[in-house]
């Protein structure tokens, strides 16, 4: 090894296609091939700083680092919206390291990296998901200490985790876990989905695809593989509910059946509903795919 | 396109980038020189070097100028570049008795072998606000530059390495502080190289406390310091100055090769005595804090922070090792916080939804 080779080429000195270095990708992916092997384990990994904050997607964003080739073709979205302000980075980020294509369209993309949604449309198996994580560990809802949450995990207590449902169904009448709620995968470890809301946890459930999640600060990187079963934690009497849009549909594309946002009129103050996927809402716009007539589930 | 429109977006963003590079520079006063940030800040540069993990004066005012003086964005510039550069090669343990002394006192004696010395600190200085440095010129400055420099005793060498003896080795020799403890083969940990897990060992918690945000420090060895478990600390020595960074030669087996010298601020904070299991007489404890520049604030914060992790029963926040070290990583808290900016309309969205089921129930 001569010290040239060690040292950042002078002039021409350019980032490492998709940015983080090989060493980098190759640790994160040994990483994920064990995430892989133990569905919904959450394993460790390095994560070094990105140039994007912390919280920001970072953990997505390694992941996808460390998976993307020059062939793929990738769609960034946040909140379900390819135009939000964080996919618009994320995407220029990439593309700028990169040079892959992008789309809007899900149907199109090989890579989806996503922060708290999954497409309307379910993801096939020749696609990845990538979903940004805030907070990996389910269990920090009941203690704060990573070393008894991971020792709660090997050894499958999950006592008060299931206490701390049965107490909010006798206090509030139903269970208040909203996004991100709490999944047992494979029948094994009981996992954070991302925070995607509780609509989008059946497509998870024995899926086409692979999902992967990365939680960047948090230093973890969890999966679940396709044809993967992921429960969320339900009593027998008291059955799991996805997000209730009875009968309400979306203003722009005219579709029920697909997760929706209460919008304000800036004016007028008027409530309304719009697709929370953007590109979905978009290709039914232009005839591309047809309206969503009634629920999909739940 | 995506109707939280996609161009509106980008142009949203580009504008909002000029803005913030046009609100650093409208006032029209002469552009601040990197030179002048790493000459007459240097408490934030050292802060940020040490924050951002990575030794480089240049850098670190480069990202104080670029960050328009924020210490948080800053580090968290000069940490994102530092993941970018390869790992070259790990040094050797720096040898801090060999410390060319800026200053070093100590709490514990008034004096001490190799002496006090006091250096350049704002301790002693009345903190009245001095309106003549609102028309400092350069002749002033060179004028007082000038007659420093003529009082000075030229046969002094600040600069020598002082082979001092350390107080806490004072104190070991009459055992009243623990033995130092064998030395371990085992490589550190590398908290750069992997994600902590818990209980972390001590190379890895102080590696995370040099790294860690001043305020952040501050505030939980504030908080032993006002009893929420206290360990009665006193600064047995405190020392500022710069110390040589060495790497094993390539080919000489057991030679070394000095690449240059680095500023630290170290401290031995001495706390209250136990009897440690297996012995029959108590000793006082030790807390070592170290970090990159000179941040005396800093390195006591840390000092107490190793000791009060160390506790044999627990129970205050400052004592427990994963409460102290995951939340006072300025660049991790500081992104996870500006986090909820983000859009959060689809888990809101989700949370309604329970809320409004939750309210009707009850209705």
């Amino acid at each position: 090894m001569t010290l040239k080779e060690l040292l950042p080429q002078g002039k021409g000195f350019r980032y490492n296609f998709a940015f983080i270095d090989e060493g980098v990708k190759k640790e994160v992916r040994r990483a994920l091939l064990k995430a892989v092997a133990l569905p919904g384990h959450q394993v460790p990994f390095a994560s070094p700083e990105l140039p994007i904050a912390r919280g920001w997607g970072t953990g997505g964003l390694q992941v996808t680092m460390s998976l993307i080739g020059p062939k793929d073709v990738l769609k960034i979205i946040d909140q379900g919206c390819d135009g939000s302000v964080n996919a618009v980075n994320l995407r220029k980020l990439l593309v700028a390291t990169t040079g892959v294509r992008t789309t809007f369209d899900s149907r199109e993309a090989t890579l989806l990296q996503s922060r708290h949604r999954l497409p309307e449309v379910p993801l096939r198996s020749d696609q990845i998901a990538v979903l940004q994580v805030p907070l990996p560990e389910p269990l920090r809802l009941v203690e704060p200490s990573e070393v008894e949450t991971r020792r709660m995990h090997s050894e499958g207590d999950y006592a008060r985790m299931w206490v701390s449902l049965y107490e909010d169904v006798v206090q509030n009448g139903s269970i208040s876990l909203t996004s991100g709620y709490p999944c047992r995968v494979h029948d094994s470890y009981i996992m954070s989905p991302s925070p995607l809301p509780r609509w989008d946890l059946p497509l998870l459930h024995d899926a086409e695809h692979l999902t992967l999640l990365g939680a960047g600060r948090e230093k973890r990187v969890y999966a679940v593989p396709p044809h993967t079963s992921v429960q969320p934690l339900e009593f027998d009497d008291m059955p799991f509910t996805v997000e209730n849009f009875f009968g309400m549909c979306c203003a722009r594309c005219g579709s029920s059946g697909t997760f929706l946002d209460e919008i304000y009129d800036e004016t007028t103050g008027q409530a309304s509903r719009v697709c929370s996927d953007s590109g979905f809402c978009d290709l039914v716009r232009e005839g591309a795919i047809p309206r969503r007539g009634r629920l999909a589930h739940g | 396109m995506g109707y939280v429109a996609v161009q509106g977006g980008i142009t949203a963003i580009e504008n909002s980038q000029k803005l913030n590079r046009y609100r650093r520079l409208q006032g029209q006063s002469a552009p601040l020189s990197v030179n002048q940030i790493m000459e007459q800040m240097g408490p934030l540069v050292d802060r940020v070097m040490s924050e951002g993990g990575l030794y480089s004066p240049f850098h670190a005012a480069l990202a104080i100028k670029q960050a328009s003086g924020d210490p948080i964005e800053a580090s968290f510039l000069l940490r994102a570049y530092r993941s970018t550069l390869r790992r070259l090669v790990d040094s050797l343990p720096v040898r801090n008795g060999e410390m060319r002394i800026l200053r070093r006192i100590s709490s514990a004696f008034k004096t001490i072998p190799g002496g006090q010395v006091l250096g350049s600190t704002s301790d002693y200085e009345q903190r009245i606000l001095d309106f003549s440095l609102a028309e400092e010129t350069a002749e002033v400055q060179q004028e007082a530059v000038r007659e420093f420099e003529a009082g000075l005793d030229n046969a002094a060498d600040p600069l020598k390495p002082a082979h001092f003896r350390k107080v806490v080795d004072m104190l070991r020799d009459q055992k009243l502080v623990p033995p130092v403890p064998p030395a371990s083969s085992a490589e550190p940990t590398d908290i750069t190289q992997e994600s902590a897990t818990f209980p972390l060992d001590r190379s890895g918690r102080l590696q995370m406390l040099a790294r860690a945000e001043t305020g952040g420090v501050l505030a939980l060895a504030y908080s032993s310091m006002r009893g929420y478990g206290s360990i009665h600390p006193t600064v047995g020595e405190l020392r500022v100055g710069r110390v040589s960074v060495q790497i094993p030669h390539p080919w000489r087996k057991g030679a070394a090769v000095t690449l240059g010298s680095v500023s630290l601020t170290e401290v031995e904070i001495v706390a209250s005595f136990q009897r440690a299991e297996g012995e029959e007489k108590p000793t006082f404890t030790l807390g070592y804090g170290s970090c990159f520049g000179h941040n005396e604030v800093k390195a006591i914060s840390l000092g107490v922070l190793d000791r009060t992790m160390r506790s044999p029963t627990p129970h205050a926040p400052a004592e427990d090792q994963e409460f102290v070290l995951l939340h006072t990583d300025g660049v991790e808290a500081s992104g996870f916080c500006s986090h909820f900016k983000l859009p959060h309309y689809v888990t809101f969205q989700a949370d309604l939804d329970r809320l409004r089921a939750q309210r009707g129930a009850e209705e």
